[in-house]
């Protein structure tokens, strides 16, 4: 009977829901992780935020500074938790666990494409800090049921492109130093040539290539767009979630080919 | 020459290798296992046990040969492979920070049992293995021997018809080691699974299996009951010890890598 295409498509939604399940009940068993995280977006938006808005350093037209920097902050901690995703199948891979996942008839494309997804928990967790501290700092959001529902599935895709490119990294590399040394070299290069906390138009010309073949930037003009309905965001959403989109079907394609180099 | 055994072969292996660069970790393996036996593979650190065990259970592809697992090849079909077997890693399969029943709710789903026999399935297999009463707890509380028969618990889940158990004694006391022992036995008895498992402990491999299998520097050296086995050394009161000696040797072999020791000594501590 599983055979059947419908019973295929249910074994294989019960492959996917356990594997993100398993994600939100390790979270739930011990959720230090969440707050600790909930801290840097927190420091970003009330330090680095009210002092910028003060000074009025960075040129961000008709909105103020803060409503510029929060879809930024909130894409920067998606990138931040999601690009270290890949450890965790590293200690998987040295505690053995991740044969568990390898052994079991679960297509790779569906075992990587579900993780990526179950990433995408601790980015939501990010989302509701970040949007509950702007709105106790009086920054003006939109919220409408198409701009939160929006936001939402602009935070899934973000993190599970990340989380699918660390998947990739933690494959190649294989052992925790290397991927904590790539990691680091990745992520600061990915926020500053972004738009993420300044508009690509005060890049120096050099960098904007760099920022628009970035796909953090999609993100952030994705939630830019959406929350800040005033402000300047570059292009259309859907334009920024097909971008999302695409790269991230491209990511786990490959990705699922790597992936089973962690149990060889 | 491949030695046949009596019954139909549910694991066969036909020049199976394996190369890691100018390693040959498994070289030209050739051997059948029945249905209904339980068959050992022993020999030295490095010898190539584990390897042998990742390419029948399709985690690793061979670099030549081919082996054919409940009837498909783990070449051309792994995916039916993977339905047909159940897998308990020289490592760790358990997660710890989920409870004993969580795990087996993720392996009820990974390998498609639908949603409503599932948890009667888990908690069934949990009676089974005496794990009933911890089956909330979370597995970093469980004890190495809890933690052997949750994984056994995974494996046998999907009521696979042949089970590979690495090593799966290791850093286990004498009374963990018997349980672990009993329900392999129990499994063939009431399932008829068939079972691939290696150890380094002599005593268990005389005892319980059927047939064991001398694996040394990736070539099978012996093949046979263990009666057979020490028969062939011609000395009365010789044991699977002194056959292990006399076709392995005792010299320290350069094989088994650092990392490969520190990773399997780290398991064995926690498991203790
Ligand atoms: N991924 C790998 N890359 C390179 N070499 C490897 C790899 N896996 C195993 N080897 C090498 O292949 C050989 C066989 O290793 P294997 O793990 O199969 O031995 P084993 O019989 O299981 O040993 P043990 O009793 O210590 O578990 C060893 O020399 C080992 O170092
Ligand atoms: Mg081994």
């Amino acid at each position: 009977m599983l055979d059947a295409p419908v019973g295929r498509l249910e074994g294989a939604l019960g492959q996917a829901s356990v594997i993100v399940g398993l994600e939100a009940r390790k979270l739930a068993h011990d959720p230090t992780e969440l707050f600790l995280r909930a801290i840097q977006p927190a420091l970003w938006l009330v330090v680095f935020g009210s002092v910028f808005s003060v000074i009025h350093a960075i040129p961000t037209g008709s909105e103020t500074y803060l409503e510029f920097l929060t879809p930024g902050i909130l894409a920067q901690s998606v990138l931040f938790i999601a690009i270290f995703y890949g450890i965790a199948s590293i200690r998987e891979r040295e505690l053995g666990i991740i044969t568990k996942f390898l052994v079991s008839p679960t297509p790779r494309l569906l075992l990587v494409g579900s993780r990526g997804v179950s990433a995408s928990l601790r980015g939501l967790s990010q989302a509701v800090v970040v949007l509950l501290l702007a709105t106790a700092l009086r920054v003006p959001l939109s919220f409408t049921v198409v701009s939160v529902g929006g936001v939402l599935v602009a935070i899934v895709l973000g993190s599970t492109l990340f989380s699918t490119l660390s998947m990739i990294i933690a494959s190649l590399v294989r052992t925790q130093e290397r991927f904590l040394g790539i990691g680091q070299l990745l992520t600061m290069p990915l926020f500053f040539a972004s738009n993420a906390i300044y508009p690509i138009a005060i890049m120096p010309a050099w960098l904007r290539p760099f920022a628009y073949g970035n796909p953090l930037t999609y993100l952030v003009d994705a939630l830019r767009g959406l929350m800040v309905p005033s402000g300047g965001s570059l292009f259309p959403v859907a334009e920024d979630l097909g971008v999302l989109l695409a790269i991230t079907l491209g990511l786990i394609a490959i990705a699922s080919q790597l992936y089973p180099r962690l149990a060889q | 020459m491949v030695p046949t055994a009596p019954g139909p072969a549910v694991v066969a292996c036909r020049h199976l290798t394996r190369r890691f660069g100018e390693i040959v970790a498994v070289r030209d393996l050739s051997l059948e296992i029945t249905a209904d036996e339980i068959f050992g593979l022993i020999g030295p650190n490095g010898a190539g046990k584990t390897t042998t065990i990742k390419m029948l259970t399709t985690l690793l592809p061979p670099t030549g040969g081919t082996a054919t697992v409940a009837g498909f090849d783990i070449v051309r079909e792994p995916a039916r492979v993977r339905r047909s077997i159940g897998y308990v890693p020289q490592l760790i399969s358990a997660d710890a920070q989920v409870t004993g029943f969580e795990n087996l709710w993720v392996v009820g789903g990974l390998y498609r049992i639908p949603r409503h026999e599932r948890r009667a399935r888990a908690e069934e297999a949990l009676e089974r293995m005496g794990l009933g009463p911890v089956a909330d707890v979370l597995v970093k509380n469980y004890s190495g021997g809890m933690i052997r028969r949750l994984e056994m618990a995974q494996a046998l889940l999907h009521r696979p018809r042949v089970l590979f158990l690495d090593e799966p004694t290791v850093g286990l006391d004498p009374v963990a080691r018997d349980a672990v022992w009993e329900q392999i036995d129990r499994l063939r008895r009431d399932y008829g699974t068939a079972v691939v498992v290696t150890t380094h402990y002599m005593e268990e491999a005389d005892r319980l299996c059927e047939r064991v299998g001398v694996i040394h520097r990736g070539e099978v050296v012996a093949l046979g009951s263990p009666a057979e086995l020490k028969a062939t050394l011609g000395q009365p009161g010789a044991t699977l010890g002194d056959v292990f000696t006399h076709y392995a040797g005792h010299e320290v072999e350069l094989g088994g890598a650092y990392r490969e020791a520190g990773r399997t000594r780290r398991i064995a501590a926690r498991l203790e």
